[in-house]
């Protein structure tokens, strides 16, 4: 019963914050609109006992990843947002979208009958610490697709980093650290004698 | 709703009470010793005249800080001017829900503690960066800005150490983690994790923005940094987070480096006997002062860092030693030197 409530609830949260997300005009009240939107996620992992899940999405993307979005985003100094599609076309692509969604939830019913609208089926019961079974099947069963993405990221790493880095200047004033060490009175200092 | 479920729903109330009233009182004060230990580290007293020897002090603050007039900047976002205290205020609470003060003293024994407070202590990153993006003023904003930036890559390192500890201890419970350390003094994981130590706790004390991190603050170039438009209860609650921050850091360095609430002398056969009296919770309390008198030490001793020094610090040294220590805890592990 009050997992139902908690599940409607979170869920409404969730939808409503992720529609602001899109509806908003500031980036920045986007982006925090997306922060709750992800932290409702992550409330509905709990629920579901999936609580390494449910903290690594607020560890990593709510704590890492959407400050850095935030960060961007204020840096930027865009008030609003110029509105790309007019309110009709919006609509229309909106309406596109959730008959898709509509099309994977009939396939989903039709091939599991009674299960989508079912709460207590959506709920399951804690088996034990899920960080471990967790563990255990990613470095067993799905070891290799779970390096193939470490290695996605990887290359996506190195490729920002060198369409960002175009090397040092040749005159620029960086410090270098190893010379600021190597500093003594001797070359600093020169005592005058008036 | 019946009775049952009513008393339940008491209890727990009754039991973040029990935490969070103590948690506030350690809070007021701790900025009151702050004062006077650095006060006496430069040689003069410290506040002295609320009380006797100033010990009402934190209630003088108290009641100043209500009655002073809140101000609210004009061009800011109003909104999220007064949601940023709050935020900042709530996750620096919240951690301390998975805290355990000895066995079985702890509001929620959750399998993932250790993650639970990594998760809660990142989000109190949101509330500096609102409140400096929603003052509308550039002090604020720059403070801000920092803040985002070195919270974030102090964050990595803290994980990184904080692996090492789940992997010596095979668990995310933090009471798991100080049972797993039974032994006495050179059990502990301080001792075969000391590199992981050292990053833990320089990069909590950058986490937290206290000196020689302070940064964000930079009262030489910032005024106050990103609470410089603050008055009144807004400024107190970032206060209050602040230190409630610290000593949930503290706390944190004694359960998962230093034994928690385990007795330092077990297993020293007299010595063990004749300290046996002395319950687990004092040794906890007094391992977290111990810590917390660390943070006042520092902030009295060293000069504030120069940004880039402290990104090139986080960055280039911290990391990778965190990165380096754990194939050697991973391989303590497999030869059976840990517990």
């Amino acid at each position: 019963m009050i997992q139902a409530i908690l599940f409607y609830g979170f869920s409404a949260l969730l939808l409503g914050s992720s529609a602001m997300v899109i509806f908003s005009e500031r980036p920045v009240k986007s982006a925090l609109f997306l922060v709750f939107a992800f932290l409702n996620a992550s409330a509905l992992w709990l629920l579901q006992y999936a609580e390494f899940l449910g903290l690594a999405l607020i560890f990593v993307y709510v704590g890492a990843v959407m400050t850095l979005f935030l960060f961007v985003v204020m840096m930027l100094n865009v008030d609003r947002l110029p509105s790309g599609l007019s309110l009709p076309n919006r609509l229309a692509l909106a309406f596109f979208v959730l008959i898709v969604i509509g099309y994977l939830a009939g396939v989903y019913q039709l091939t599991h009958p009674g299960s989508v609208l079912n709460i207590q089926n959506l709920i399951h019961e804690p088996t034990g610490s899920n960080t471990k079974a967790l563990g255990a099947l990613i470095y067993s069963k799905y070891v290799i697709p779970v390096e193939l993405t470490a290695l996605v990221l990887l290359v996506a790493m190195i490729s920002a980093i060198v369409l960002v880095f175009r090397g040092r200047h040749p005159h620029s004033k960086a410090q270098k650290v190893s010379v600021q060490v190597a500093a003594n009175k001797a070359n600093r200092l020169k005592i005058i004698k008036g | 709703m019946n009775t049952e479920m009513m008393m339940q729903l008491a209890l727990i109330i009754a039991k973040i009470l029990m935490v969070l009233l103590p948690v506030v009182g350690a809070v007021a004060y701790l900025t009151t010793i702050e004062r006077k230990v650095i006060g006496y580290i430069q040689q003069r007293p410290g506040p002295n005249r609320v009380g006797f020897a100033g010990i009402l002090q934190p209630v003088a603050d108290g009641i100043k800080f209500i009655g002073k007039e809140l101000i609210f900047p004009r061009m800011s976002n109003i909104y999220l001017f007064f949601l940023a205290p709050i935020l900042s205020f709530a996750p620096a609470f919240v951690a301390w829900s998975v805290v355990p003060f000895d066995v079985g003293l702890v509001i929620a024994d959750i399998d993932a503690g250790v993650l639970f407070v990594l998760a809660m202590t990142s989000l109190g990153a949101y509330g500096v960066l609102t409140a400096g993006w929603a003052s509308n003023s550039k002090y604020a904003f720059l403070g801000a800005m920092r803040a985002a930036a070195q919270i974030i890559s102090y964050e990595i390192a803290m994980s990184f150490a904080l692996v090492g500890v789940l992997i010596a201890a095979g668990s995310m419970n933090f009471t798991e983690i100080v049972l797993k350390q039974q032994g006495g003094l050179f059990s502990w994981y301080w001792l075969p994790l000391f590199p992981l130590f050292l990053v833990y706790w320089i990069s909590a004390v950058a986490e937290t923005n206290r000196a020689p991190f302070d940064v964000a603050e930079g009262e030489s170039e910032l005024v106050a940094g990103f609470h410089v438009e603050y008055s009144g209860m807004g400024f107190a609650l970032f206060f209050i987070a602040e230190y409630a921050n610290m000593i949930l850091i503290s706390f944190l360095s004694a359960l998962l480096f230093f034994g928690g609430w385990l007795s330092p002398f077990e297993g020293l056969g007299v010595l063990a006997e004749v300290t046996a009296f002395i319950p687990g919770l004092f040794w906890l309390l007094f391992k977290s002062a111990v810590f917390l008198f660390l943070y006042l030490w520092m902030r009295a001793t060293f000069p504030r860092y120069r940004y880039d020094q402290i990104m090139q610090l986080g960055w280039k040294v911290l990391i990778p030693v965190a990165l380096a220590w754990l194939p050697v805890v991973a391989l303590m592990v497999k030869l059976g030197l840990l517990g």
